[in-house]
Parts: C-alpha cells; sequence; structure tokens
C-alpha cells in the first residue's frame, strides 16, 4: 500500500489535532470553581429565626431542578388569571407569587444567588430585562 | 447464522416499540417522584374582586393643572412609566409613552363638538385613558394573544407574550397604547423607580391596567388615591350598590365614540353636581 503525499497528510493531521486539542489543553489542571450559592441574607437568617430552618417555597431539591418551570406557571398565574396565592407542596404555607416582591425579598443577592449559577451554566435568562433586581451593596 | 432482510425488519420494530413504550413509562414515573401535582393556587385573600370594573371621572373635581398632573405623575411613577424627552427638554410625542393623560374636548369626543359650545367645556381638560372595552379590538387583533381580558373585566397585557408588532395601536380607537421604541429604563431616573414594579422592555406596547397589581392586594388604583377627592371613582359597574353604578344610573354621563360598540368601561360625568 502507498499513501501518496503521506508525509504532508500526516503532518497536516497532526497540526489539525494539535490546535483542536488546544482548548483542552490550556485548562488541563484547573477546575473551575463550583457556584456557591450564598443564603445567609438578612431576611433569610430572620426566616430561621423566626420558623427553626431555613425554608424555600418547596423543597431544597425541588426548587434547584425546578425552578424554571415553578417560575412559568407563577407567571401564567399572575399575569393571566391574576391569582397570586400559592400554597406550598412542601409546607402548606401560604406564598405571595411574585419575583420582585416574592422570590427576590429573600434572596436579595441577585449576584450570589442567581448569578452564580446561571453564569456557570452559561444560561441567561431574560428576567432582568424589565423586572427590577434588588439592590446590592456593590452596585450592579 | 444470516437474518435474511423480512426478519431484520420485524425485529428493528418491535424493539422500537418497547422502547417508546419504556421512555413513555418512565417519564410518568419522574412526574409522580418529582411531585408535580397542581399546586394550590388562587385570588391574594385580601385582593378585591368584581363582575367588572369601572370608572366615573367628575370633571368639576380637577380644577387646576395641579390636579391633573398629581394624578398622572402618581400612576407614572407607580408603573415606572418612562418620560422620554427631547434634547431641548419638552416631551418627545413621537415617542412617549402615555397611560394615563389629559386631553380636549374635541379629541376626548370627536363627532360631539357643538359649534356654540360653552366656553369651559372646551378647554375642560380630560383625563383619559384605557377604556377597557367589553369588546376590545386590541384583543381581537393580537396575534399572540398577549392581551386579552382578565375575568374582572380589565383589558391586560402579558408583557412576556408581546412581540411588538403594534396590531393592537392601530386597533385602539383612544390611542391608549404606547410602543416602546427604546430601552425604556433609559428615560427613568434611578431614584425615582418604584422597585416593586417592573419596567418592560423595548419592542413592546404598554397601558393602563386598571392597577391590576393593586387590586390584587386589596388598594385602590394609584391614579383614584392620587386624584382629587371623588374626581375618579372606581368600583364595580355590576354591582347595584356601588358608587360608580349609581352614579351612571342617576346622572348624565358620557362615553368615548360608543358608537363604535367597543363598549368602553370609563364613563365622564360633566354636569358637575356632588353626587356622594
Amino acid at each position: 500500500m502507498k499513501l501518496y503525499d503521506g508525509g504532508k497528510i500526516i503532518a497536516g493531521l497532526l497540526i489539525f489535532v494539535g490546535l483542536f486539542m488546544l482548548p483542552f489543553y490550556f485548562n488541563i489542571g484547573k477546575v473551575s470553581a463550583k457556584p456557591e450559592l450564598k443564603l445567609d441574607t438578612p431576611a433569610i437568617q430572620q426566616w430561621e429565626k423566626q420558623y427553626g430552618k431555613k425554608e424555600c417555597v418547596e423543597s431544597k431539591e425541588y426548587m434547584r431542578a425546578e425552578h424554571m418551570q415553578l417560575l412559568n406557571n407563577w407567571r401564567d398565574s399572575v399575569v393571566r388569571d391574576a391569582d397570586r396565592g400559592y400554597i406550598s407542596d412542601t409546607s402548606h404555607k401560604r406564598f405571595n407569587m411574585s419575583l420582585q416582591n416574592g422570590c427576590m425579598h429573600c434572596h436579595s443577592n441577585k449576584k450570589k444567588f442567581c448569578d452564580e449559577c446561571h453564569n456557570y451554566m452559561a444560561v441567561k435568562p431574560f428576567c432582568w430585562d424589565c423586572h427590577i433586581a434588588p439592590k446590592e451593596d456593590g452596585k450592579s | 447464522m444470516s437474518i435474511d432482510r423480512r426478519q431484520f425488519l420485524k425485529i428493528a420494530g418491535i424493539s422500537s416499540i418497547l422502547g417508546l413504550g419504556a421512555s413513555v413509562a418512565s417519564a410518568t414515573h419522574t412526574i409522580w417522584e418529582k411531585g408535580l401535582e397542581p399546586p394550590q393556587v388562587g385570588p391574594n385573600t385580601e385582593s378585591l374582586t368584581a363582575k367588572k370594573w369601572a370608572m366615573v371621572v367628575d370633571m368639576s373635581k380637577f380644577k387646576t393643572e395641579e390636579d391633573i398632573k398629581k394624578t398622572v405623575t402618581a400612576c407614572h411613577l407607580t408603573h415606572n412609566v418612562p418620560d422620554f424627552r427631547n434634547p431641548d427638554g419638552s416631551v418627545d410625542t413621537r415617542h412617549e409613552i402615555k397611560w394615563i393623560w389629559k386631553t380636549g374636548y374635541e379629541r376626548a369626543f370627536p363627532g360631539q363638538e357643538n359649534k356654540f359650545m360653552a366656553e369651559h367645556l372646551k378647554d375642560m381638560p380630560f383625563m383619559v385613558l384605557c377604556n377597557h372595552c367589553e369588546n376590545p379590538p386590541c384583543v381581537r387583533v393580537c396575534p399572540t394573544k398577549a392581551t386579552y381580558k382578565l375575568k374582572d373585566g380589565i383589558t391586560m397585557q402579558d408583557m412576556h407574550r408581546c412581540i411588538g408588532c403594534r396590531f393592537c395601536m392601530a386597533a385602539c380607537p383612544y390611542g391608549a397604547r404606547s410602543f416602546n421604541y427604546f430601552d425604556p429604563r433609559k428615560a427613568l431616573k434611578p431614584e425615582q423607580v418604584n422597585s416593586e414594579y417592573p419596567t418592560r422592555s423595548k419592542g413592546v406596547v404598554e397601558k393602563c391596567t386598571f392597577c391590576t397589581e393593586r387590586l390584587q392586594f386589596g388598594k385602590m388604583p394609584a391614579c383614584v388615591e392620587a386624584a382629587p377627592k371623588g374626581g375618579l371613582i372606581f368600583g364595580d359597574i355590576e354591582d347595584a350598590h356601588s358608587q360608580v353604578r349609581k352614579i351612571v344610573e342617576t346622572k348624565l354621563t358620557i362615553r368615548r365614540k360608543p358608537d363604535l360598540g367597543t363598549g368602553p368601561s370609563v364613563y365622564y360625568l360633566i354636569g358637575g353636581s356632588d353626587h356622594a
């Protein structure tokens, strides 16, 4: 078997593979920091004092996996049916369905809560095009 | 052993049916596991309800320019309505956003002006806003159902769905809708932003919502609270004991362009005698 222009082809292949692997090569050994959410806002601490534990609208696992779906359901209920009362499946407490006046009242640290994961996952929800984020000390 | 074509197709068919069945079964299984039951959702306990909200504008109560300005400002500050200005400081009328504003008799009630009309009526500044029509043309033309009727008669809009086609602006005979040609946040003073209400984004149409978000917390609309006492009366027109109903039943009130068949819910009381 004879490979015509074998030298050039193999050299070209090597160069291609080398270039292709460059990003991986640069990142070898570097562990990008895992997102760490901060749950230490005054409102959450106040809640913990009052009820003896940190709790969200639903369980932590559920919120982690399904908060986008929950927020969509809330949005549809509030905007289209004008129903804003939500009774939690987990704690049976009553919540006001609102992003700005509900969620962000406790999670007043958007940068260390929302953005931390969203940036890590490179998702860009368009909530904040209209909804006003809580004021943080560092100013956005 | 070799399989022929017929055998191969049989095996492939049966296994794909099995695979589909399994994926459907596992999907339903995860829904059960995560507890995605329909949550208990309902209106706020303190929310004000009505069959059909309506408003009476008592023109006799708006005496000075200041009365009107106060009412408009209260609404626009509550809802983060941007104030677009020309470089020389005047209002940018081509791009301005209006929820409630003042206009003259001839523009509010075209076709109803007389040649010899009382001077005071001609120059009277009328408060105009979305009429929350019974049969709203804006709702009919919206291709995405971004604007729709709530069950209490309010014509609402869903900014998440608006695609900015502006059909509703063309359809509305009252000019009650405004389009965001620019990012509205640029025309909002940061210290005046109401952090309890969202802004809009560039490219959506907006208008008055009869303060549905305030009604849900048992509060009257912002303009009603800010207007001179008795200037704007808000209530359930379907409730025979409500104040709006009594005024509309006992006094002569006019509505804007009722002949179009839109069924506006904003009534104007021109007479001016006491009603309360």
